[in-house]
C-alpha cells in the first residue's frame, strides 16, 4: 500500500467503488441522459434533429402503443408467476434436500447459459413446430386435434420466456433458502405447525428477499424482452420490445423509440414500487 | 409402580450402516428432571429427537404415557423443545415466537397474552415482548426458547444441550434457574448434554450413554461414587483404576490383592461375584502424608498405598498430587487445602508419601466393566 494511503484509509471503500462507478456513469448514466434527450428531439435522419423539449411525444406514444405495453407487462406477471411457481419447489429441494448433489443440481440449472440465448430460442421454435417432434407426434396418435398449434400463441411466447429466465429465479431463491437453519422448520413443527403451516409461517416469510430478487430479476428482462415474441409469436404476441427495436433499427424513428424505452422503464418502477409495498405488507402478518 | 411418562421400548435408530441407537429401553417416571449424557455421537441427541418426533425410529416403539407416539409427527406430540442454538424465528417478536404454538392452536388473543406476560415473568424478561431475537444476548435467547417451549405446556420437555453456546459464568446461572423453573411447574424434563458438571448439577437421575447404548443409569452420587464401568468412572470426574483379584468375601466387605501384592478392601456391594477386579479410588477420597508422619485422624482408612510425589500443583482450593507407586501406577490426589495457608506447605515433588482411604469409598469394576484400548479411539473417531 503506498504511503499516502495508509493515512488516508477512509478512502480505500471509495476506491474499491470507483471502476464499477465510472462503469455505470459511461454505460449507464449517460445512455439515459441522451435517450431522455432523442426522446425531446424533433427531426429526421434527412433533415438531422433538434432539441425540442418535445414531452408531447409520451402521451401520443402511449397512445399508439399502449395494447403492446399493457401485453409486455402482462406477459412479465404471468412470466414471473410462472417461475416461481416452478422454480421455488426446485430452490427449495436443492436447497434442503440435494445434500452432496447441491452443486451438481445448480450446475444443471445454470447449463442452458452454456449455449446461447437464441440458439435456446431456436430449439424451441423446433419443438413448438406444428408438425414438429412434439405436436407433431401428439397429433399422430391422436390425442391433439390437426389444427392445434402453439406456435404464434401466447402460450409459445410466455412458456419461452419463462424458460429462458428461470435461472435467474433458482438462483437467488436457492441463496435466500439455503441460509435458513432446518432446526426452525423443525422448531415450527415442534410448536404445533403442520409441514404446510410451517413453509407458511416460516420458510416463506424467511425467503422473502430471494422471492424479491428472483421476481425483479424475471419480470423486468421479461417485460423488456423481443426475442421470444420474434420467435416464437406473431403479430397478435408483439411486446414493446418488439416495437421499440422495429422504431430503433426500420423505421429509424429514434425519438419515439426512445421515448417508449423511458416509458417501459417507469411502468416497470411503478409496478415494482407497489410490489415492494406489497411484500412489506406481507412480512407483518404472523 | 407409577406409570412411566416417557417410556423406550427397545428403540434402535440406523442411519446407513451406522447405528446410533442401539436397542434402548428406558422409563421415566413424571416430573423427573433426567439427563442423558454422554460424548459426542453416543446417540444421545438421536434419543431426544426420536422423542420429539424429529427422528423416525428404526424399530422399537416409544409411549408418552399410555399412548404410543411412534408414528406421530411433531406437532401432534405432547412434548416441546429447547433447541441447540435455540432456533427461535430470526422474523418474529419475542411476544411472536413465545406465542407461536399458542397460535397454532387457535388460542384467543386474550388469553395469549395473559400466558405469554406469564412466561416472560417466569423466565425473568418481563417488557421484551417487542425485541427481535438477534437484540437479545445468548442467555435471554436461552429464557425466550425455553418460554417458547413450556407456554405450550407440554407433558415432557426436551432440551437439546441448551446451554452449550453460554459462557461458563451463565451456564451455571441457568442451571440454577432451569432446576428452580423445573421444580416450579413440575413437568418432566429430558435434557441431552456432554457435560458431566451440569448433568450432575440438574439432574435427578443420569443416563450416561455410549455408542448407542446406556453403560449405566443411576442418580448422580450412584454413578459417581459406585461407577460400574471404566468409562462411566473416566466420563464423569476422575477416578485411579487397580488391577486386582478378589481373594476373599467376609460379609459386607471383600478383600481383593492388587497385583503389586498390597491388600484392600471394599464393600462386597460393589462386586459382582468375579474374580478379576478393577479397583477403583475417586482422588477426593485419598488422604496423602509424608511417609512416617504421625497419623492422627483416619482410623477407618484402612486401605494403604505408599509411593512417590511426582509432581504437585497448589490450584487453591485444593492441592492436586500426581504419586506414583512402587509398582509404577500413576495415582491421581486431590487434597483440600484444610490448614495449608499457602504453597509452602504442599508436599514437594520426589516426597514419599502414605496413600490411604476409607474402604467403603472403595468402587469395583469387574471384567464386563472394562474397556478394551481401542474404545476411546473408537470414541474419538466419531466425533
Amino acid at each position: 500500500m503506498p504511503g499516502w494511503l495508509r493515512h488516508h484509509k477512509g478512502v480505500v471503500p471509495y476506491l474499491f467503488l470507483l471502476p464499477g462507478g465510472l462503469w455505470l456513469i459511461v454505460f449507464f448514466v449517460v445512455p439515459l441522459l441522451t435517450t431522455a434527450s432523442v426522446a425531446l428531439q424533433e427531426g429526421s435522419l434527412a433533415s438531422g434533429y433538434r432539441l425540442t423539449f418535445n414531452f408531447g411525444i409520451f402521451p401520443e406514444a402511449i397512445g399508439r402503443w399502449d395494447t403492446q405495453l399493457l401485453r409486455s407487462l402482462q406477459y412479465g406477471l404471468i412470466v414471473t408467476v410462472l417461475a416461481m411457481l416452478i422454480g421455488y419447489p426446485m430452490a427449495y429441494t436443492i436447497a434442503f434436500r440435494g445434500g452432496r448433489y447441491k452443486n451438481i443440481l445448480l450446475l444443471l440449472v445454470i447449463l442452458p447459459f452454456f449455449t446461447s440465448f437464441i440458439i435456446r430460442t431456436i430449439s424451441w421454435k423446433f419443438i413448438l413446430a406444428d408438425q414438429g417432434f412434439l405436436l407433431g407426434t401428439l397429433k399422430e396418435i391422436g390425442l391433439l386435434d390437426q389444427g392445434f398449434r402453439l406456435l404464434a400463441t401466447p402460450v409459445a411466447v410466455i412458456s419461452g420466456i419463462t424458460y429462458n429466465f428461470l435461472p435467474f429465479v433458482v438462483l437467488p431463491l436457492y441463496v435466500a433458502l439455503e441460509r435458513i437453519d432446518p432446526r426452525l422448520i423443525e422448531a415450527a413443527t415442534d410448536l404445533y405447525a403442520s409441514r404446510f403451516q410451517a413453509f407458511l409461517r416460516v420458510t416463506l416469510p424467511l425467503s422473502i428477499s430471494g422471492v424479491f430478487a428472483a421476481s425483479l430479476l424475471s419480470f423486468i428482462p421479461a417485460v423488456g424482452d423481443y426475442l421470444n415474441a420474434e420467435l416464437l409469436g406473431s403479430r397478435n404476441e408483439t411486446m414493446i420490445g418488439n416495437v421499440i427495436q422495429r422504431l430503433f433499427l426500420v423505421n429509424r424513428d429514434y425519438p419515439e423509440a426512445a421515448a417508449l424505452s423511458l416509458i417501459l422503464m417507469v411502468g416497470i418502477l411503478v409496478s415494482i414500487f407497489f410490489y415492494i409495498r406489497l411484500l412489506r405488507g406481507q412480512e407483518l402478518t404472523v | 409402580m407409577p406409570e412411566a411418562d416417557v417410556r423406550l421400548d427397545r428403540v434402535t435408530k440406523r442411519f446407513g450402516s451406522f447405528t446410533a441407537v442401539d436397542d434402548l429401553s428406558l422409563e421415566i417416571p413424571e416430573g423427573e428432571f433426567f439427563s442423558l449424557l454422554g460424548p459426542s455421537g453416543c446417540g444421545k441427541t438421536t434419543t431426544l429427537r426420536m422423542i420429539g418426533g424429529f427422528e423416525e425410529v428404526t424399530s422399537g416403539a416409544i409411549y408418552l404415557g399410555d399412548q404410543n407416539v411412534t408414528d406421530l409427527p411433531p406437532f401432534k406430540r405432547a412434548t416441546n423443545t429447547v433447541f441447540q442454538n435455540y432456533a427461535l424465528f430470526p422474523h418474529l417478536s419475542v411476544f411472536e415466537n413465545i406465542a407461536f404454538g399458542l397460535r397454532r392452536r387457535k388460542t384467543a388473543l386474550g388469553e395469549i397474552r395473559r400466558q405469554v406476560a406469564f412466561m416472560l415473568e417466569l423466565v425473568e424478561l418481563p417488557g421484551y415482548e417487542e425485541r427481535r431475537p438477534n437484540q437479545l444476548s445468548g442467555g435471554q435467547q436461552q429464557r425466550v426458547a425455553l418460554a417458547r417451549a413450556l407456554v405450550n405446556n407440554p407433558r415432557v420437555l426436551l432440551l437439546d444441550e441448551p446451554l452449550g453456546a453460554l459462557d461458563l459464568k451463565l451456564r451455571k446461572q441457568m442451571q440454577v434457574e432451569l432446576k428452580r423453573i423445573q421444580s416450579e411447574i413440575g413437568i418432566t424434563f429430558i435434557f441431552v448434554t456432554h457435560d458431566q458438571e451440569e448433568a450432575m448439577t440438574m439432574s435427578d437421575r443420569i443416563a450416561v450413554m455410549r455408542a448407542g447404548r446406556i453403560e449405566q443409569l443411576g442418580a448422580p452420587e450412584e454413578l459417581y461414587e459406585r461407577p460400574t464401568t471404566e468409562f462411566v468412572a473416566g466420563f464423569l470426574g476422575v477416578s485411579n483404576l487397580l488391577d486386582g483379584e478378589v481373594t476373599e468375601r467376609d460379609g459386607d466387605m471383600v478383600s481383593i490383592r492388587l497385583t503389586n501384592g498390597v491388600l484392600v478392601q471394599a464393600p462386597a456391594a460393589a462386586t459382582n461375584g468375579a474374580a478379576k477386579v478393577r479397583v477403583g479410588i475417586r482422588p477426593e477420597k485419598l488422604r496423602v502424608v509424608p511417609r512416617g508422619a504421625e497419623v492422627t485422624a483416619g482410623a477407618t482408612e484402612t486401605n494403604v498405598l505408599e509411593g512417590t510425589v511426582l509432581d504437585a500443583s497448589y490450584i487453591g482450593v485444593s492441592t492436586q498430587y500426581l504419586v506414583k507407586t512402587a509398582e509404577g501406577h500413576t495415582l491421581t490426589v486431590y487434597a483440600q487445602n484444610l490448614t495449608t495457608s499457602g504453597a509452602s506447605e504442599v508436599l514437594s515433588d520426589g516426597q514419599d508419601v502414605r496413600l490411604s482411604w476409607n474402604p467403603q469409598h472403595t468402587f469395583v469394576i469387574d471384567d464386563a466393566g472394562r474397556s478394551d484400548p481401542e474404545a476411546p479411539m473408537e470414541e474419538a473417531r466419531t466425533r
